[in-house]
């Protein structure tokens, strides 16, 4: 497999991309509207106790979990239900380049600007909720190992697990909003992961089960790889993708 | 420079191409007809190493379709122009070349140099910076062809490269294709219009899942339906219809005084035909051959396929 290749498709899909202003701000405006808004809740109820506020701001973190669910499918669904839809997927195939570096391309394609937009986001989130908290806590809550762990490793487990599902999902699909609405169900086991938190059935407080929940996680991205590529056959594409 | 041999295609039980045999020499404009559903896109799919071949044998140059191994090298000497033009809309025209360029592993200079000639050659190139979303049918197939080419490939797969284009661009098209030809391009050209194909192809192959013939647009007018010579007389008679008899065995049709009579070489034939009606006291008043077009070849071939 030829890297270079992959990332000449995926430098294309980012150009694509950066024509479409609507995709900009879908991607940006969702975790920068978390990154102010829940500072602002915060700082709104910020008698609570010490106690009660450790408890409560790790929970936020999680809001970035489930975006990394939900993110990629819009912008999977442009690179792959985009290309059907242009009829672009053809000649792409018939270049010198491997189901595999195509796959690959697009995943990148996928993976990188929610990732961005999720980063951006947390820095964001993070730097204010210090700024409403410092002063009743005492010292800066974010980043801590557990924000870590959600965001460098959870977070791009889950926004390639999206990337994958969202390919699986493109093989049956022959319109962008649908491709959409299908990836979004992605999110479901996420959100169950932050409704267990929220009603002590795991508790995300601990790194340890942060760790366990992204080791599940990493077995999805393994299996839905499967799947994906699967899905992702150059004679498939041609003769059965509606 | 393309060959195949009993090459066959199946999507379960249906039998999209069956036995096809043909040998396209280099730098020939190869023409490919058929009705829909014929089996021409599976084909030239199946020789672009886009879909994978049920049995038989193809070749791309020293390569082989269905070898892993050679997939690559073969899609990297061929281009291909699909029936759909699939841009990438939101692209202007440029970037829709430098991008296949790259894939293609062109370097910088080459595929500046190839853009410019190309975009220069089909009248693009002032509108290089514009969406291709934005363009003409005929623009954008034009750009399709140019997309193709970038990699200055020796084989050019064309997918029925003029459906739905006006007359104009249909020429223009047409005459690019020839203008490649000069440059020892071997052009597999998959198309409807018979009339294109008897224009520009050396050899046409008419397939219906089956290849039904291959000859030179000549051969296979003759072939088929055969020609006709139209005498028209100052007066028939039973002399001359006897005298004719003599010199043709083939069917002669009288409608008063205009004889049409079945012919496979007239250039031979009519010398006789004339002579041995002036030798029984006819008056000729005018011979005129009228040859059966490919489109009678083809119709022929497909109705009796049916």
């Amino acid at each position: 497999m030829r890297l270079s290749k992959s990332w000449i498709i995926a430098s294309k899909d980012f150009k694509v991309y950066s024509k479409k202003k609507n995709l900009i701000y879908v991607l940006f405006v969702v975790p920068l509207l978390i990154a102010f808004l829940i500072p602002g809740v915060i700082g709104y109820v910020a008698h609570k106790s010490n106690a009660e506020l450790t408890v409560f701001l790790p929970a936020f973190s999680f809001f970035y979990l489930i975006l990394a669910g939900s993110l990629p499918s819009t912008i999977a669904s442009y690179t792959l239900v985009g290309e059907k839809v242009e009829k672009s997927l053809e000649p792409l195939l018939a270049t010198p380049t491997t189901d595999s570096e195509i796959l690959l391309g697009k995943g990148i394609a996928a993976f990188i600007p929610p990732f961005v937009a999720i980063l951006a986001g947390s820095a964001v989130f993070m730097a204010l909720m210090d700024l409403v908290t410092r002063s009743k806590l005492g010292y800066y809550f974010f980043p801590n190992w557990n924000s870590d762990i959600v965001l460098f490793l959870m977070v791009p487990l889950a926004v390639i697990m999206s990337v994958e599902w969202n390919i699986a999902v493109s093989a049956r699909v022959s319109d962008v909003r649908a491709a959409q609405q299908l990836g979004y169900l992605i999110v479901l086991p996420l959100m169950g992961i932050y409704v267990s938190g929220e009603l002590d059935i795991i508790n995300l407080g601990h790194t340890s089960n942060l760790l366990i929940v992204g080791g599940i996680l990493l077995v999805v991205d393994i299996i839905l790889l499967y799947v994906a590529r699967a899905t992702f056959q150059r004679e498939e594409i041609l003769t059965s993708w509606k | 420079m393309i060959e195949t041999e009993n090459l066959t295609k199946k999507f379960g039980d249906m039998t999209a191409v069956d036995s096809v045999t043909l040998h396209v020499v280099e730098g020939e404009v190869f023409g490919f007809l058929g009705p829909n559903g014929a089996g021409k896109t599976t084909t030239v799919r199946m020789l672009c190493c886009l879909i994978s071949k049920t049995s038989g044998v193809a070749r791309i140059g020293e390569y082989e379709v269905g070898n892993n191994a050679d997939s690559l090298k073969i899609r990297k000497m061929i281009g291909f122009v699909p029936d759909n033009v699939g841009l990438y809309e939101s692209l202007n025209a440029y970037d829709n070349l430098d991008f296949y360029g790259k894939l293609y592993d062109c370097n910088e200079t080459q595929r500046k140099e190839n853009i410019e000639r190309f975009l220069k050659m089909l009248g693009l190139w002032e509108k290089r910076d514009v969406s291709a979303g934005t363009f003409s049918k005929g623009m954008k197939q034009k750009l399709a062809i140019a997309r193709s080419l970038i990699h200055d490939p020796k084989v050019l797969f064309m997918d029925e490269p003029t459906a739905n284009l006006d007359p104009e661009s249909s020429k223009t098209v047409r005459d690019f294709i020839l203008k490649l030809k000069t440059e020892k391009k071997t052009i597999f050209l998959n198309t409807h219009n018979l009339d294109e194909a008897q224009k520009i192809c050396d050899r046409i192959a008419i397939l219906n899942t089956k290849l039904m013939a291959l000859g030179t647009p000549q051969e296979l007018e003759r072939s088929v339906s055969g020609r006709k010579t139209v005498i028209q007389l100052e007066q028939t008679s039973d002399l001359i219809m006897t005298a004719l008899k003599k010199v043709t065995a083939r069917n002669i049709a009288v409608d008063g005084n205009k004889l049409t009579i079945d012919v496979v070489d007239p250039e031979k034939e009519n010398v006789a035909i004339v002579d041995a009606i002036v030798r029984a006291g006819g008056h000729v008043q005018s011979v005129i051959v009228v040859g059966s077009t490919l489109e009678d070849a083809y119709l022929s071939l497909v109705r009796h396929d049916k």
